[in-house]
């Protein structure tokens, strides 16, 4: 038997789904994509790099193919003293965030002054390029703007390399990828509350802070506190390196699981890290064998936990 | 399973697909609740099993959700339309092989994914946590069949009419494409930003909204009369229900993000068509309760009807919960508390899957016209299950209002955390009280299968007396 006696409904149906879907995905959409980036958004989303989830050049999430953040002081190509400048460095072949790819998600202002003064459309991620946020007063407004610095001023990825220190170099693209994979957003939202959340766990984020990122990662059940600024609240790498490692050595009460798989086989010094040595000291400690907890190994450089430290503490 | 794979259609005993569909939900269920359970003693007791990245938290918890969603309560579903849709046609499944091929990729493509996710490989988005190519599996191979197949039926039907159930399940297997689709576009299309925020929550609200609550209440306008002998109370109101779902249901998305910088009209509206959920949800708990007068016995004698009206009265609490909770007067202080977690648990443990546990134990009967082996073990499921997630909701729901408390409040947050350890506890207990109910009704079932009595030709399987 046909549907016949239900073309009505069916027309009924198709207005009412259709009705609902103009609604809730093209009126919001095309309002949401006239929204102009801020600042913040620019940072955040060149420090993450093009995807913070599944992609094809990091398909088991390993934090492969990300970019770089450093700070430096000189020149890269003169040599000469410049002030503290953030620099996001793009190693030939990592792929470009979502502002550089698609320059339109950034607003109309910052678009025009990125492609402008900021020749983001000469960049090329086969070669490389390293980029900067710079802000520009136009009508008393400022306006921000990506800056390719390789187009502009000639820093290659190279030359900025060699004039960042290690202290200054940040793997917070990687991070993300940890913070993603490990499921630190199911307990540690990203978001803080209307409420006074926001006196606690700092400004709640603008409309234009996250063009360009993803995923955003906001979380939706909070059993630990908000990381939204936690970067600006804590900023101890030493207290975080112990706090993945085993998170009731500095908050005995704390339910947060211990990430010391991060550490991978070797500490910093390049010595091989022995787990089970170090969990029968700590449980020593716990029952009272021992006045002090044994010494947590400090991350290598190329470890997962050093990526997820720099990651966090850049929260700010 | 294996050898109907390749049998021809006509040689495939009507029933089968339905038949493995509903072993593979029971399965799933208790593969779901067992990491539910190991998953909340990771939050009581944080230093339980350690050291091991495939056994954290982080790794286990999506695993946990997708497995109840996408195994248990779809997987029930499918088992619902399987054998309700050609029962409401008085026709046959329009191809069981379909059918089998469709449990078969379900079971392998679930697998895979779950897989998957618990070694990491993750999108980073709730729900839509699924990477893209397993999201493409889940669309073409999954969901595109079973609505081929259930609307195909409906179609070959001989019945004048169409019956409210059958509406539902046409209707919410095709919207639960779209819902795949678009909500999985912002991966699909490298979308970002708010846009990537909003569409994440559009996805998690309308695969409840226009998937599982719309089915789980079609299976009750199926189980009630049928099992009761009474006509459905209104026709009407079931229409007032089927069109108020597709109109109010699939709306307030933003809701979910009442505390993001979105545009606030969008907030405004969403938090409005959130309270029209009421609507749907008052036609629906009166239209089924109504149905019942005179057999109200039959809540105390007959497990189904238990089941099935045990679900429908959560739909009462569940609906003024999800209805005024999403208001900015009440979102502020309850939003990403346990509240929400009780509340989540209240609409997928509580009210679908009492209703969808009522589906697999009449349809497993029905199909193998065995009568069930033991109502003892059957009662003991239904209290496990009602006292663990009674056990689990309270306590979630205290700690929430912790939660709350401690967020206004000020209070340091490992305060919070201190004070919710009982909870966590008793939530703990109740997840595993679940999970154990779950196993004896997975024994029950498998001995309906080998040893229940034969139903006689003609007869209902709630006709027949229980025997142990």
């Amino acid at each position: 038997m046909a549907f016949r006696e239900y073309t009505i409904g069916a027309r009924m149906f198709g207005i009412a789904f259709g009705t609902s879907m103009f609604i809730t995905l093209y009126m919001p959409a095309s309002d949401m994509r006239n929204v102009s980036v801020t600042e913040t958004g620019l940072h955040r989303q060149l420090g993450f790099g093009r995807v913070g989830g599944f992609s094809y050049e990091d398909p088991f999430l390993q934090g492969k193919a990300k970019p770089l953040t450093v700070g430096i002081t000189k020149d890269p190509k003169t040599g000469a003293g410049i002030e503290v400048t953030r620099a996001y460095v793009y190693h030939a072949g990592v792929p470009f965030p979502n502002g550089i790819r698609h320059p339109i998600i950034l607003g109309d202002k910052p678009t025009a002054k990125s492609l402008t003064l900021g020749k983001i459309e000469q960049a090329d991620d086969t070669k490389g390029a390293v980029f900067v946020v710079r802000e520009i007063d136009e009508g008393g407004e400022t306006i921000p703007y990506i800056e390719n610095v390789t187009a502009t001023r000639g820093w290659t990825p190279d030359a900025v390399m060699k004039v960042a220190s290690n202290e200054n170099t940040f793997q917070i693209g990687k991070g993300k990828i940890m913070f993603i994979r490990e499921g630190c957003w199911w307990c540690h939202t990203l978001l803080p509350e209307q409420t006074q959340d926001w006196q606690y766990f700092g400004a709640p984020p603008m409309l234009g802070d996250f063009n360009g990122e993803s995923p955003t990662a906001f979380g939706s059940d909070r059993k630990a506190p908000d990381l939204t600024h936690v970067g600006s609240r804590n900023s101890s790498r030493e207290w975080m390196i112990m706090h993945f490692f085993n998170p009731r050595l500095v908050q005995p009460h704390s339910i947060m699981p211990r990430y010391d798989y991060l550490w991978g086989e070797k500490d910093a010094n390049g010595n091989a890290i022995n787990f089970d040595q170090w969990r029968t000291e700590y449980n020593q400690y716990v029952a009272n064998a021992r006045v002090y907890p044994p010494e947590v190994p400090v991350p290598a450089t190329d470890s997962e936990a050093h990526a997820l430290i720099d990651f966090v503490l850049n929260l700010k | 399973m294996i050898k109907y794979l390749f049998a021809k259609n006509e040689d495939i005993p009507p029933g089968s697909a339905a038949i493995f569909f509903g072993f593979s939900s029971i399965l799933w269920f208790i593969v779901g609740t067992g990491l539910g359970s190991f998953n909340a003693a990771k939050l009581a007791f944080p230093d339980f099993v350690t050291g091991i990245e495939m056994l954290s938290f982080g790794h286990m918890r999506q695993v946990h959700v997708l497995a109840v969603i996408l195994g248990w309560i779809s997987m029930a579903f499918a088992m619902a339309m399987m054998y309700i849709t050609p029962a409401l046609g008085n026709t046959r499944l329009w191809s069981e092989k379909l059918g089998i091929w469709n449990c078969f990729i379900w079971n392998l493509g679930l697998g895979l994914g779950l897989t998957l996710l618990w070694f990491g490989m993750s999108s980073g988005r709730e729900y839509s946590d699924m990477i893209w190519p397993i999201d493409l599996a889940i669309i073409f191979g999954i969901l595109t069949p079973l609505c081929l197949n259930v609307v195909m039926t409906i179609k070959t039907r001989r019945t004048q009419g169409i019956y409210t159930t059958n509406w539902f399940f046409g209707a919410a297997t095709f919207m639960v494409i779209v819902v795949f689709t678009v909500g999985n576009s912002p991966e699909f299309f490298q979308l970002t930003g708010l846009t990537e925020a909003y569409l994440t929550w559009w996805f998690a609200h309308n695969v409840l909204g226009l998937w599982i609550t719309p089915v789980a209440a079609a299976i009750s306008y199926y189980i009630v009369p049928k099992v009761t002998g009474n006509p459905l109370y209104s026709h009407r109101i079931g229409h007032l229900h089927f069109w108020s779902v597709v109109v109010f249901y699939s709306t307030p998305a933003a809701h979910h993000l009442m505390s993001a910088p979105l545009p606030e009209w969008l907030k405004s509206f969403a938090s409005v068509e959130g309270v029209l959920i009421l609507v749907p949800a008052i036609a629906f708990v009166s239209n089924l309760l109504l149905t019942m007068s005179g057999k109200w016995k039959m809540f105390v004698e007959n497990v189904e009807i238990k089941f099935t009206i045990t679900g429908v009265l959560m739909a009462i609490p569940l609906n003024m919960q999800g209805g005024f909770q999403q208001t900015r007067a009440i979102n502020w202080y309850i939003h990403g508390t346990g509240w929400i977690v009780a509340h989540a648990h209240l609409a997928l443990l509580g009210f679908s899957t009492f209703l969808e546990a009522a589906a697999v134990y009449y349809g497993l009967q029905t199909l193998l016209r065995r009568k069930l082996y033991s109502l003892a073990l059957a009662n003991f499921h239904f209290w496990m299950l009602l006292v663990g997630f009674t056990t689990y909701w309270i306590s979630m729901t205290i700690a929430g209002l912790i939660q709350g408390a401690g967020k206004i409040y000020e209070v340091p947050y490992i305060d919070v955390v201190i004070a919710e350890h009982p909870y966590m506890i008793a939530r703990w207990v109740g997840g595993t009280m679940v999970f154990l109910g779950n196993c004896v009704w997975l024994f029950n079932m498998w001995k309906t299968m080998r040893q229940g009595t034969l139903i006689p030709a003609g007869r209902l399987p709630h006709e027949l007396a229980y025997e142990r």
